[in-house]
């Protein structure tokens, strides 16, 4: 049995479980963005210049939309990473019952995972049409967004996935969300380019995986792709994406398996 | 290494478990033949559920061998837990879900194909009782309800051996007969069954065959009416006083009585014959507070081996 088959198979207890719920977590992960969109972009919009990105001069909201979609799904993907896995190992226990079948512990964290992804698949289609129908997006290679934004979250979600397996209570979540995901959301170039930052916080700023999804984010919405620096942030979150994955099989290990 | 036939089920030899400094499993020694109902009794903290994760195959073993279906946890995990029900003593239900989701779903984790798994469900629910609840949600059923969902939840694969790890601990009398009644007529079926206790009770009327664990270690084997002959007499007498006791016990019971267990609050008397022990004591004119004659019990087994109650 290949570990991908078998890594399918708690997808379907994710989905089931988010069927119920899904109507809540539509509104916060939906329409809380394209609100922030609707305040900022649109309605902050209006009272600012233009922003000059690359050279090119764009709007206010064809500015700000992209990077929301990185932000959301940053903060989609730490949500989904936090609670709901501590809660499986802890609380409600579903890991313990998957372990009683054939799954193993990799399979539990892979399957996790393919659920967050597919949940930030998923919003982020939904919030890229709503900013193709605003007018937010030039170009075609705007759709290429979707993936990116996927792994925007993953960067998170697994580092965040390999802290919750670790702590014992979920008052670490409530900081990450504090000092770590907010200051990332309002400094890593998602509503004003970081370049306007004092030097030592845009180096900073840049260090984080957020700005490097902002800024492919955005080079693909806009259409003005530079191919190298488009890697570079691409293999930035693949970097995140594997050394989370790592520390999130090592602590799952150490949790589920004594 | 695969099955043979005449092989034990599972087996065990010098298993330890450690965690860290603790020894919770300390070499044991046992086999578990097809179609037996199988007990480990004790008290908490004996190395009863540290036994069954390792038999799950969800919690490696330190030292010594284990084999279940011939196979070995350690790289056969997959396949074995594949095979196994498992019912464990904290309940993993998804509260979110219905009690018919909860049995697909978890189906679903077996790589079971969702045609089968709908009527199977329905198959399973009919055996617990549970048909009415199907599509309410679990998290308002009651404990025995809960409890016999994890039951039907456990079966969904077919296993040739269900481990079940305190399979009542919690619930009331009546939800408990209930269980017990479906675990008699699965045993009934030829499934064979592991299940952990400290209710000696439950142990004698579920197991053919069970292993007193204390420390870690196996203490006793047999049946439940084989250890009872065994380790305690036919009856027992339970005296109790609410002033002071005589101190002199083996006097007043001198010729009718094999042994004197004092504890806190009774002393028990080990006889062949209650209502003589206890007509010589009067005889003698010795009048304690109450005089109650039974029959000898597991508990009184374990407490002749270990000199402790099984539930403290």
């Amino acid at each position: 049995m290949s570990s991908v088959a078998l890594a399918l198979r708690p997808l379907e207890f994710f989905f089931a479980q988010y069927r119920r719920v899904w109507r809540g977590t539509a509104v916060t992960s939906v329409v809380t963005p394209v609100v922030y969109l609707l305040a900022l972009g649109w309605g902050l919009g209006q009272f600012l210049k233009d922003v000059t990105v690359d050279g090119e001069t764009v709007d206010y909201l064809t500015f700000v939309a992209p990077g929301l979609l990185a932000a959301t799904a940053m903060q989609l993907a730490t949500f989904e990473s936090s609670w709901p896995v501590l809660s499986a190992i802890k609380w409600d226990r579903q890991y313990h019952a998957m372990l009683a079948s054939p799954l193993r512990v990799g399979d539990i964290l892979l399957g996790h995972q393919t659920f967050v992804a597919a949940r930030i698949f998923m919003t982020s289609t939904v919030y890229l049409v709503v900013i193709t129908a605003f007018g937010a997006v030039d170009s075609p290679l705007g759709i290429l967004a979707i993936p990116v934004a996927v792994l925007v979250g993953l960067a998170f979600s697994l580092p965040i996935a390999a802290w919750a397996a670790h702590t014992e209570n979920e008052v670490s979540f409530v900081a990450i969300f504090r000092f770590v995901i907010l200051p990332m959301f309002l400094f890593s170039g998602t509503f004003f380019p970081i370049s306007t930052l004092p030097r030592p916080l845009e180096v900073i700023a840049y260090a984080t995986p957020l700005w490097h999804g902002v800024n492919l984010c955005r080079q693909l919405t806009l259409g003005d792709v530079d191919v190298w620096s488009a890697l570079l942030n691409t293999g930035y979150l693949i970097a995140f994406i594997a050394v989370g994955l790592a520390l999130a099989r090592f602590t799952y290990r150490r949790r589920l398996v004594v | 290494m695969g099955e043979q036939n005449g092989q034990p089920l599972i087996q065990a030899r010098g298993l330890v478990k450690r965690f860290g400094e603790l020894v919770a499993v300390d070499a044991i020694d046992f086999d578990l033949q097809r179609g037996e109902a199988f007990g480990f009794l004790g008290p908490n903290g004996a190395g009863k559920t540290s036994t069954m994760r390792m038999i799950g195959c969800v919690s490696p073993v330190t030292d010594g061998t284990l084999r279940v279906f011939g196979l070995d946890p350690a790289r056969d995990g997959v396949k074995i837990r594949g095979r196994l029900g498992v019912v464990p003593q904290a309940d993993t239900l998804d509260m979110e879900l219905t009690v018919r989701e909860n049995i697909v779903i978890y189906g679903r984790y077996f790589g079971l194909p969702r045609r089968q798994l709908g009527p199977r469900a329905d198959e399973l629910l009919e055996f617990v009782q549970l048909t009415e609840r199907a599509n309410d949600r679990v998290e308002p059923l009651s404990g025995g309800m809960k409890r016999r969902l994890t039951i039907a939840r456990s079966l969904v694969n077919d296993p040739d051996v269900m481990l079940l790890d305190e399979p009542t601990t919690g619930l009331d009398p009546q939800a408990r007969h209930v269980v017990w009644d479906r675990l008699y007529r699965l045993k009934q079926s030829g499934v064979t069954l592991v299940l952990t206790t400290h209710y000696m009770d439950e142990a004698e009327q579920l197991c053919d065959r069970l292993v007193v664990m204390d420390k870690g270690k196996i203490v006793a084997e047999g049946s439940p009416r084989d250890l009872i002959d065994r380790y305690s007499t036919r009856e027992v007498v339970e005296l109790r006083f609410d002033g002071t006791r005589p101190d002199d016990l083996g006097y007043w019971t001198a010729g009718h009585v094999t042994r004197v267990e004092s504890l806190p609050d009774r002393v028990l008397l080990y006889t062949d014959d209650g209502d003589a022990a206890a007509h010589a004591l009067h005889e003698r004119g010795l009048v304690p507070d109450s005089v109650l004659v039974r029959r000898s019990t597991l508990e009184d087994v374990f407490l002749h081996l270990t000199g402790r109650s099984l539930i403290d």
